[in-house]
């Protein structure tokens, strides 16, 4: 049996705008194993967001516990979880993904210089890497010089190529036709599973719900429903279920 | 170490993928470089027209008339004054120094100059350099600063003619240039030296004062048996010879009239534009920083550290100005190629080296309010906002 990647316990995020607070993410907890693709699905202003930098230790939670690798995000100082980002976590953000002065080629590497871990094999992976995501070409394009598709592939690029334990992406596929859509989660549900990293993906689009093993549905920060079953899932991506 | 290599990777890139933007602040730090160079030229080049000849006397005490506030152009001393000095105990020579101003009419332009009267051999005379001395007592025969000769043509064996009012006409004088001396400008204006005798008849004078026939001389240079004693000799002198005051040198080049006053605004000159130089290139990066705020909210999410994104805008900083300076030096020097020798401009080492080091320094001042921007950026805000 695979291990816990990431465990979440009664998660809150409470935020206060003019005196009244709204909890953005309201006690909630799940765990994911390495090697499961997980979805988090719900309308806009659910909490995904929240979630997902609370588990990328970019945001601190109200209360409640995030253990990733077995560590808890808590008992770190800032520096650790800096160290923590850039060895264990790869995020693809909605928007604003790539260092714009460096190409598709050279923002991959960067995460691997970041953990000091360039070399001539890891620079053969990180082409392969951007070859299975349909990016052979666009090497050395700078971010200007590419889609927003383009773009999100890269960062998907970046997000695996160190290995993490836990991946997390909220909505990559924002910018993407449904085609493209599709190839770019299927290539990144493949990428978990062979390399056995626990995956996180926010989406919008139910129909990206095929190629997980488990959806988790927020709505007003709370974990309203969980979707495990295969074909419940198959259901849900097909517009069965709502 | 590592951080090291990382910033300075980032900031390169950088600056190689964005060259058109950062090759303009580059150009406008050339620019203050460029100016800020010429103002200290400028700044070395009218020290120099000023204080030259006081400045290289074999002497370390000048003494002046009491009460002349160190002025060398209202102090005239007693004739004989030059004589108690050299009897006072310490001291090895002495030299009295008359100064006037004339002007060289036997020029196709005539050329105002400092007329020095000095005793060859004494302080106050600077070494020949090339040519003789001239003869003493009434010789008509001057030694000329080179600068002279170059600006004018005017060789040894060549005879002279200056003008000098005297009383209320212009009379004219004739002189034989028998040698050269160098870098001897005084009162920013070339030297002729002559006689004193010589002197003493054909300076312009007043109506009063031609009926004396006594060259009173303005100052007198003293050479100490031991340079490093002018406190304890300043006051011996004082002490034993009535009706003077006594300077060193440093005090003497700082009374030249006009010489502190001058010196202050090209320095405030030079003060303005590094100034200007640090709003500028604090405005652009403070700019840039604020465009820029995504990408490191990005950098820093990914798991980059304040150190690497700090030191990174350092090296950026650092690296820019140098290119700036870089191109300024090296428009400077083309420039000063072309400028004509009459214009006092004087490109002195040290001087310039200050320029250098202050227009390196203020890139990363003008800098520091956006790198200390760059570390305090939270990812997660940076990111929102996109
Ligand atoms: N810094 C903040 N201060 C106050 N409220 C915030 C802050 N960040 C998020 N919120 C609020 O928390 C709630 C959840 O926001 P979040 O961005 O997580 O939603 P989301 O599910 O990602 O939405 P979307 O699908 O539109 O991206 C929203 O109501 C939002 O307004
Ligand atoms: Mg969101």
């Amino acid at each position: 049996m695979s291990n816990i990647a990431l465990e979440v316990r009664d998660l809150v995020k409470s935020f206060s705008l003019d005196g009244a607070t709204i909890n953005a993410v309201d006690q909630v907890s799940f765990q994911v194993r390495s090697g499961e693709f997980v979805a988090l699905v719900g309308p806009s202003g659910s909490g995904k967001t929240t979630m997902l930098s609370i588990l990328a230790a970019l945001l601190t939670p109200t209360s409640g516990q995030v253990l990733i690798d077995g560590q808890d995000l808590a008992r770190m100082n800032e520096k650790q979880r800096v160290k923590l980002r850039r060895e264990k976590i790869g995020f693809t953000f909605q928007s604003n993904n790539l260092i714009p002065f460096l190409s598709a080629r050279e923002n991959v590497e960067f995460m691997l210089r970041l953990n000091g871990r360039l070399d001539h094999a890891s620079r053969i992976r990180s082409d392969e890497l951007l070859a299975r995501l349909g990016l052979s070409d666009r090497l050395h394009n700078l971010p200007a010089q590419m889609s927003g598709g383009q773009q999100q592939r890269v960062a998907i690029a970046r997000a695996l190529i160190h290995n993490p334990a836990v991946v997390l992406a909220d909505e990559p596929t924002a910018s993407l036709d449904t085609e493209r859509a599709n190839q770019v989660v299927e290539t990144f549900a493949n990428l978990i599973h062979e390399n056995g990293r626990a995956g996180i993906i926010v989406t919008h689009d139910l129909r990206m719900c095929q190629y997980v093993d488990r959806v988790l549905q927020m709505q007003d920060g709370k974990l309203v429903r969980t979707y495990e079953n295969k074909k419940e899932i198959r259901e849900l991506a097909r517009g069965s279920i709502h | 170490m590592k951080n090291f290599f990382l910033a300075s990777y980032l900031a390169i890139k950088e600056v190689i993928r964005n060259r058109g933007r950062f090759l303009l602040v580059a150009l406008v730090i050339a620019l203050i470089t460029l100016l800020v160079l010429f103002i200290a030229a400028l700044g070395e080049g009218l020290a120099n027209g000023n204080r030259q000849y006081v400045a290289n006397l074999d002497a370390q005490l000048i003494v002046f008339l009491e009460k002349s506030d160190f002025s060398i152009s209202s102090s005239r001393l007693e004739t004989n004054t030059v004589k108690s000095v050299r009897r006072v105990d310490g001291v090895a020579d002495a030299g009295a120094i008359y100064t006037s101003s004339t002007e060289i009419v036997s020029l196709p332009e005539p050329l105002k100059v400092s007329m020095l009267g000095a005793e060859p051999g004494r302080p106050g005379m600077p070494p020949v350099i090339a040519g003789r001395e001239f003869r003493g007592g009434e010789a008509r025969e001057a030694v000329m600063d080179r600068n002279v000769a170059l600006r004018t043509d005017i060789e040894i064996g060549d005879v002279i003619q200056i003008r000098s009012t005297q009383g209320t006409e212009d009379e004219f004088f004739d002189l034989e240039v028998v040698g050269l001396v160098e870098g001897q400008s005084y009162f920013f204006q070339p030297t002729i030296f002559v006689p004193p005798a010589t002197w003493e008849i054909i300076r312009p004078q007043s109506q009063s004062e031609l009926t004396s026939d006594t060259p009173y001389p303005n100052i007198i240079a003293v050479k100490l048996a031991d340079p490093l004693q002018t406190e304890t000799m300043s006051a011996r002198l004082v002490d034993e010879i009535s009706n003077i005051e006594v300077a060193n040198i440093e005090t003497t080049i700082n009374n030249i009239p006009g010489y502190s006053a001058q010196q202050g605004t090209v320095q405030t000159q030079g003060f303005f534009t590094l100034l200007i130089g640090i709003l500028v290139i604090g405005g652009f990066f403070q700019i840039q920083i604020l465009q820029k705020v995504p990408q490191i909210g990005v950098l820093k999410a990914i798991g980059s550290s304040n150190g690497v994104v700090g030191l990174s805008a350092v090296i950026q900083i650092i690296v820019v100005t140098m290119i700036g300076v870089g191109i300024g030096g090296g428009l400077t020097y083309l420039f000063s190629l072309g400028f004509p020798p009459t214009i006092p401009l004087v490109f002195n080492g040290s001087r310039s080296l200050i320029a250098v080091i202050l227009l390196l320094v203020i890139g990363p001042l003008g800098g520091m309010v956006s790198i200390i921007y760059a570390v305090r950026i939270e990812p997660l805000k940076a990111l929102r906002l996109g």
